[in-house]
């Protein structure tokens, strides 16, 4: 007989899937790409993003311990962890140590615990950081390194590269160039014409993740894999990524038929890995996104849009995270809006009509 | 020429989950019917929804096996059959079945071993009895749903006359994990499940009847399917397998594509649904006159030596269903009536198994769901599982704090409890206790609300009645006084007329 009981209402078992789980599944879904990244940019790239992703800790500790609570248990639920992870991957590779170090404050202390923590923050913590740096340090968060891959002949040495990152390296421009669509962005200021503009542009290297670019966001094949893996397990739905990248083709493929020489075409726009690391991993955020399908599907829409008229018409060649902030808060809205409808009642909440025989 | 145009329908499965079923082990098994008359049954006297049957015995009374021992109540009520023989030792206040363990009325029986049935009335041909005389016979044999729903089953029966049902669904979905009475008995007893329908059919004047199985079952739908290929008005279909599939208004919008509408009765909209169980208990009750006095009941959980479907006489104590299954009370981390989604957890085995008793589980720790509660992420796993269209999150988070009515507003009184959001939540909440807390508390402060307009009421009521008093009163002295004034100047005016 068993004296001691505390009342529990179901379900008594449970589905085995745990916070740290799901923080730990998107953790693997990313990892092909970061390495990849890790790899293409060398120990530059790997020393901003171990000092990204240990600030991003120590900061979530410091705030829990702030708050008085023990902060390992909230550390072992990989959040803080994966907060700093994704934000390193939007980092110019070669960024020196204080990028890493201000965008995990400013995404774990003011995107994430100033509202109270995990699950309560209006704005994806990652992009929050990435927008604010780019907006404070335009000069250092829009320098790209080229492909200069570990133990390559012309890659900086492990000196240099310390130096890279945390004394800044003269001459510095010998090592870095423009993004594909930074480059676009800049012809176009010139009156050239997409044709010409992109006579050296491979489509396979752009594909692969062999160009300049984010630290993990160079290869739209390896971050799409790593999408479709977590739709596979569940973690994330297709609603966000298929109508922001349907979405992001749809408009880029309209202008594109109408004028080829002005705008970019839709293969061009998918085939850039930001976009596939923002429709699979930032926009997917479950706290940041709405809760329904349709809602999520409007989300979806409304990000491609935005990423679209940003990248075509803004000043910034690169506007996913522009437009997953503006999206982000335009969430609760959405929800209030879109909900789902109670068995037995009309969307307006009332009992449905006893139909007539 | 519109199917064409289906997919644009809503979707006849709404929301659910897959949980590990965890069947296997009883469900390979023949039901156990040879299990030891227990020495004392304890038979409480509400067993059923609606009011508490009353007894008609005496304490010291010898009673056999399928006597009356208390008489329905109103109604919706049923009465209570005396499970074996033996004599009446207490009619008392014993712990209920239910986690709060709160003493309720009950009926002592101390069996005599003998196990000797009341003299059963002969019974010809019942499709030559009226329709109401099968639901009288029903009633009077105490059937209620054995699905868990415990509903007056005569009592539904009559409503399906009254509403002319088109569809009778007969639910042998068995959705809950663990579980598989029902599929035991589906493979065991078709041939009486299916009589059981038909005389059902025939008591409600209803010509179509679907037996819905969950695709999980095979052998069960081979079974059911070869006892109904006689009779075309029953049909034998395979559902999905997906929790809760089993509950009524998932079944009926799946099976019929209606839905019914929020705080109407199936029946309303055509359809009746009852418990396979329920038909081989109608069957029995009609073809033998015998009254609903035991049931199946699987005994399951990681605890559990001796997994099985038992049959037991209804008032066994679950420390006798225990100790026949070799159950290590060490392992067992909670005790468990009914399926691990929606059963309630027990505080001790001293607790009598009861008509709706479709299990009964001792699970360790390790099956256990942990509790180990975080912080909600939004992952909206609820919103998307919910088969009533909820936002569990929402609700959990108006709950803790402390509006109930908003929670009340965006649908508590919709939940039904499932399981399914923390069944799936990753953060474990307990999503279905804040749930069941905020309604228990929205009745609560309704009551308390009602008895404080009540008490106003009564208060207002004596303070006009008090004021009505004293004005009354002085009317009276006032009419006094005058007419005291008016015999002094009557008097004054005899005086001076004398003088």
């Amino acid at each position: 007989m068993i004296t001691y009981h505390k009342p529990a209402s179901g379900a008594h078992v449970g589905a085995n899937k745990s916070v740290s789980q799901i923080m730990g599944q998107v953790m693997l879904a990313i990892t092909p790409a970061t390495a990849f990244g890790l790899v293409c940019f060398g120990w530059p790239a790997l020393f901003l993003f171990l000092i990204t992703v240990a600030s991003a800790v120590l900061f979530e500790a410091l705030c829990i311990r702030l708050k008085g609570r023990p902060a390992k248990p909230v550390i072992m639920d990989g959040s803080a962890l994966l907060t700093g992870w994704l934000l390193a991957m939007t980092l110019p590779p070669w960024a020196p140590w204080w990028i890493g170090v201000t965008g995990s404050g400013l995404a774990i202390i003011l995107g994430k615990q100033v509202y109270g923590g995990l699950g309560q923050n209006l704005f994806n913590p990652a992009m929050l950081a990435r927008v604010a740096l780019l907006i404070s340090f335009p000069i250092e968060m829009t320098t790209w390194a080229n492909v200069s891959p570990l133990f390559f002949a012309h890659s900086p040495s492990f000196a240099e590269s310390w130096q890279i990152t945390f004394s800044g390296l003269q001459n510095l421009d010998a090592y870095t160039g423009a993004t594909t669509l930074g480059y676009i962005k800049t012809e176009f200021s010139q009156n050239h014409i997409l044709p010409d503009i992109l006579q050296d542009y491979s489509a396979l290297q752009n594909f692969i993740g062999w160009t300049r670019g984010s630290l993990g966001e160079t290869s739209a094949l390896l971050l799409g894999l790593g999408g479709v893996w977590l739709m596979r397990q569940n973690i994330i739905q297709w609603q966000i990524p298929v109508s922001l990248l349907a979405t992001v083709a749809v408009l880029s493929g309209i202008f594109h038929l109408l004028d080829s020489n002005h705008y970019v075409s839709p293969f061009l726009h998918l085939n850039s890995g930001a976009l596939m690391c923002v429709a699979f991993f930032i926009a997917t955020d479950y706290v940041t996104s709405p809760n329904t399908s349709a809602g999520q599907c409007v989300f979806g829409v409304g990000c491609g849009l935005l990423i679209f008229v940003i990248r075509t018409w803004g000043a910034y060649p690169e506007g996913a995270g522009f437009a997953v902030l503006l999206m982000n808060s335009a969430t609760p809205l959405i929800d209030y809006y879109i909900k789902p409808r109670i068995y037995g009642r009309d969307r307006q909440g009332k009992p449905l009509e006893i139909p007539k025989p | 020429m519109l199917n064409g145009l289906s997919w644009l329908k809503p979707p006849r499965i709404r929301g659910g989950v897959h949980a590990e079923e965890r069947k296997a082990n009883t469900a390979t098994q023949a039901i156990v019917s040879n299990f030891p008359l227990p020495k004392k049954l304890y038979i409480p006297l509400q067993q059923h929804v609606g009011k508490p049957a009353e007894p008609l015995i005496r304490v010291g009374e010898t009673v056999l096996k399928g006597q009356l021992l208390a008489y329905s109540q109103g109604m919706i009520s049923a009465p209570v059959h005396a499970p074996s023989s033996g004599t009446i030792v207490d009619v008392n206040d014993y712990p209920a079945p239910h986690p709060s363990a709160l003493p309720i009325r009950m009926i002592v029986l101390e069996t005599d071993g003998k196990d000797q049935w009341l003299e059963l009335p002969e019974i010809g041909d019942p499709f030559q009895l009226s329709p109401e005389n099968i639901s009288l016979r029903v009633g009077a044999a105490g059937i209620v749903g054995l699905g868990g729903a415990t509903f007056p089953t005569a009592v539904k029966l009559n409503m399906g006359r009254e509403n002319h049902i088109d569809t009778l669904i007969i639910n042998g979905a068995e959705c809950e994990p663990y579980l598989s009475c029902d599929d035991r008995q589906m493979q065991e007893r078709s041939e009486q499940i299916i009589d059981g329908v038909r005389l059902m059919l025939h008591g409600m004047e209803t010509h179509h009847a679907v037996v819905a199985i969950e695709d999980n079952k095979t052998n069960a739908f081979y079974a059911m399917a070869a006892a109904a290929r006689h009779f075309p008005a029953i049909k034998v279909m395979q559902i999905p397998t997906r929790y809760p599939m089993g509950w009524d208004r998932q079944l009926i919008r799946y099976v019929t594509g209606r839905e019914v509408p929020v705080g109407c009765r199936s029946s309303e909209i055509g359809v009746t649904i009852h418990n396979v169980g329920t038909a081989f208990a109608t069957h029995k009750a009609i073809r033998h006159g015998q009254p609903l006095v035991s049931r199946v009941i699987t005994v399951s959980g990681g605890a559990v030596g001796k997994p099985m479907n038992v049959e037991v006489p209804l008032g066994t104590l679950i420390a006798e269903l225990f100790a026949f299954c070799g159950v290590d009370s060490t392992q067992t981390a909670r005790i468990v009536m009914g399926g691990p989604m929606m059963g309630d957890s027990l505080p001790h085995t001293g607790l009598p198994t009861v008509k709706a008793t479709s299990g009964v589980l001792a699970l360790t720790q390790a099956e256990l769901k942990s509790t180990d509660e975080q912080p909600c992420i939004r992952c909206a796993s609820c919103l998307t599982v919910c088969p009533a269209g909820l936002r569990p999150v929402d609700m959990a988070n108006h709950i803790k704090a402390n509006q109930l009515d908003a929670a009340v507003d965006i649908g508590l009184k919709d939940c039904i409890s499932c399981g399914c959001c923390s069944y799936i939540c990753p953060s474990n909440i307990p999503l279905v206790q804040y749930f069941k807390y905020a309604s228990g508390e929205v009745a609560a402060r309704q009551q308390a609300q009602h008895k404080s307009e009540q008490t106003k009421k009564l208060m207002a009521a004596r303070q006009m009645r008090l004021e009505r008093i004293a004005q009354q009163q002085l009317e009276e002295e006032q009419a006094r006084i005058a007419a005291k004034k008016e015999r002094e100047r009557l008097q004054a005016e005899q005086e001076t007329a004398a003088s």
